[in-house]
């Protein structure tokens, strides 16, 4: 084995299971996951809430310990030397990890100097962020002052002042407005390209996966059901979607009994009272559908065709569509 | 599978490097406590204050409790008598707490962010208690200020005052370090509030801190023997006191410098269950 791991994390079959209570049964946070993610790129987990995204950051950033399984950072095993991982690694967390009564400066030079950065680096480094950032203005104000939007980046930024060689990501976007979440998007591609650091980003949003990432993997109940690249995903989903809106879930699980056996449509899927279907060409497919399902007796409420998204990729691997899942 | 190197057996300079840093990370937190306090001028001023208040309050309150037959009050006034109680109580309060910050840090994601960072767990503890006993030794010397100036007169002189101030930065040393290890097992405000509530008073009460405890059941005085606001009060107060005992003043301190150890200790160990908590 090559001393020089070309992973930057690794996790090897982590199983973790939280106590639910008095007499409930443990839940399965964790039920086997495994993941490898290259140096400099960026991964993205992706998955409802509960399905295991959080968890897997807690146990690579030494928070939480797995109950069995192993995980490496930058080839150091997170439970036998967290030390080391904790110098190599930022952890940009779901809540707001500043501190509300220190100005951004402040916080940012704090954060650099508990990483053993020597006053003059640390300050120099948190000036530098701060104009990354677009900061500078507000910099001397209190952190509990700033909206939304540059709360988080100053969250980011106090992830990065130590250039940590992996970069955790949870749920950067959460609660932020779409242009705060654009704004931020930007800043997180712009850098991991600039500092050569690896980053991990758990997302509820599909478009952030297919925005931010080289790689991603979609998780489910604790396990990955599916990683490669968003293009590679979206691509063996040959064809287009179409999406049938029916009156009532038994419709649609009649009219998914009478379209499987419909030539040219494949994966028909139904989810309460819609329904989907790949097929090699939508447009060619509409009519016959349409002509199928009227035979049938089946009143069809709209017909829709697009291009495959990641949300078909969930829905293909996880069995559910993304929007019912999250 | 390639071993995984080892780090080597720390050697003494590794460990001077280790107690270096763990005092320059404790260092950093206390001062962010500090600036915290000094930004929120309403709440150190009430920091302040509040002694004060007990002071007088208990002063006037309890002033004839000196007439009851048999209150050894040796030959100060009620005020001499109730000033080491009033400091010791003052110290007792504001230290119940320090937890909520811990609290607070964890609602956001302050305190996973800190756990995740080279910080070590020692030096987290350490900043707040740090914190804790400078807030402490300020109040002190306010409400000495205070007695000094209504006429109050300490035989003891400064080694009293120096035995005070040790004793009630231990009493605030030993609740703020319960305070914190309940704030990491139990993660909740209200919880951590009513625990210390019901904790407080008793140890107030059961203490000779505002009364003379020979005049309190005999049960009272028992109790008050293991009651570290007890050894607390009676140190300060022996090494205050005119041919200051101190016989009476050592064993105490002692218990208290073991009793904060052991509670700082502990409490340090409370963050792994926070942590298996995540």
């Amino acid at each position: 084995m090559p001393t020089s791991d070309p992973m930057a994390l690794s996790a090897v079959d982590l199983v973790k299971t939280y106590r639910a209570g008095r007499g409930a049964a443990p839940v399965r946070a964790l039920d086997g996951l495994t993941i490898g993610v290259a140096a400099g790129s960026v991964f993205a987990l992706l998955g409802p809430n509960g399905a295991g995204k959080s968890t897997t950051v807690k146990i690579l950033t030494t928070l939480s310990r797995p109950d069995s399984g192993r995980a490496t950072v930058v080839g150091l095993d997170v439970l036998r030397d967290p030390d080391a991982v904790r110098h190599a690694i930022g952890l940009v967390s779901q809540k707001a990890s500043s501190d509300p009564m220190a100005t951004g400066r402040e916080n940012l030079v704090l954060a650099g100097r508990i990483q053993d950065m020597s006053r003059g680096s640390a300050r120099a480094r948190a000036q530098e962020l701060l104009t990354l950032f677009g900061l500078d203005d507000v910099a001397e104000r209190l952190a509990r002052t700033y909206s939304g939007g540059m709360a988080r980046k100053l969250d980011v930024a106090i992830g990065l002042m130590h250039r940590p060689q992996v970069l955790f990501l949870d749920e950067p976007t959460a609660g932020l407005d779409p242009q705060a979440r654009a704004e931020l998007w930007a800043e997180i591609a712009r850098l991991s390209g600039i500092e050569g650091m690896t980053v991990l980003v758990t997302t509820h949003y599909l478009e952030e996966a297919d925005q931010l990432a080289d790689r991603l993997a979609i998780v489910d109940h604790g396990r990955i059901v599916v990683d490669g690249t968003p293009e590679a995903l979206k691509s063996e989903l040959r064809g287009d979607t179409v999406n049938v809106e029916l009156r009532s879930a038994a419709a649609a699980a009649a009219a998914t009994g009478r379209l499987a056996r419909l030539g040219g449509l494949n994966d028909v899927v139904s989810d309460g009272a819609s329904l989907r279907a790949r097929a090699e060409n939508g447009a060619r497919a509409v009519p016959v559908l349409l002509a199928a399902l009227e035979d049938a007796g089946i009143a069809v409420a709209s017909v829709t065709v697009a291009r495959p998204s990641l949300d078909d990729v969930y829905l293909r691997y996880a069995g559910r569509s993304f929007e019912v899942a999250a | 599978m390639s071993a995984i190197t080892q780090a080597p057996a720390a050697s003494a300079g590794t460990q001077a490097i280790g107690s270096w840093r763990l005092g320059q990370h404790s260092a950093y937190l206390t001062a962010r406590a500090l600036r915290t306090l000094w930004r929120q001028p309403a709440y150190a001023a009430a920091t302040l204050v509040q002694p004060v208040i007990w002071l007088l309050l208990f002063g006037q309150l309890f002033r004839s409790v000196v007439h009851i037959p048999g209150f050894s009050l040796g030959s100060g006034s009620y005020l001499e008598f109730i000033t080491p109680g009033v400091i010791v109580m003052t110290a007792l309060f504001s230290s119940t707490w320090a937890g909520t910050v811990y609290v607070e840090d964890m609602n956001r994601g302050v305190m996973d962010r800190l756990l995740a960072s080279p910080v070590r767990r020692g030096a987290m503890m350490a900043g707040t208690l740090a914190y804790q006993a400078i807030t402490t030794v300020l109040q002190t010397l306010v409400v000495f200020g205070l007695a000094f100036a209504t006429g109050t007169r300490f035989p003891g002189g400064a080694a009293g005052v120096g035995v005070t101030l040790l004793a009630a930065v231990l009493i605030a040393v030993i609740l703020a370090s319960l305070s914190n290890a309940l704030a990491l097992l139990l993660r909740q405000q209200e919880a951590l509030i009513g625990i210390s509530q019901f904790i407080v008073l008793p140890l107030v009460f059961l203490s000779s801190a505002i009364m003379d405890t020979g005049l309190s059941p005999s049960w009272v005085q028992h109790v008050a023997r293991y009651n570290p606001v007890d050894w607390a009060v009676v140190a300060s107060r022996q090494a205050l006191i005119a041919g200051a005992q101190w016989g009476a003043v050592w064993p105490r301190l002692g218990l208290l410098v073991a009793l904060a150890a052991t509670m700082a200790w502990l409490a340090t160990r409370a963050f792994g269950s926070y942590q298996r908590s995540l």
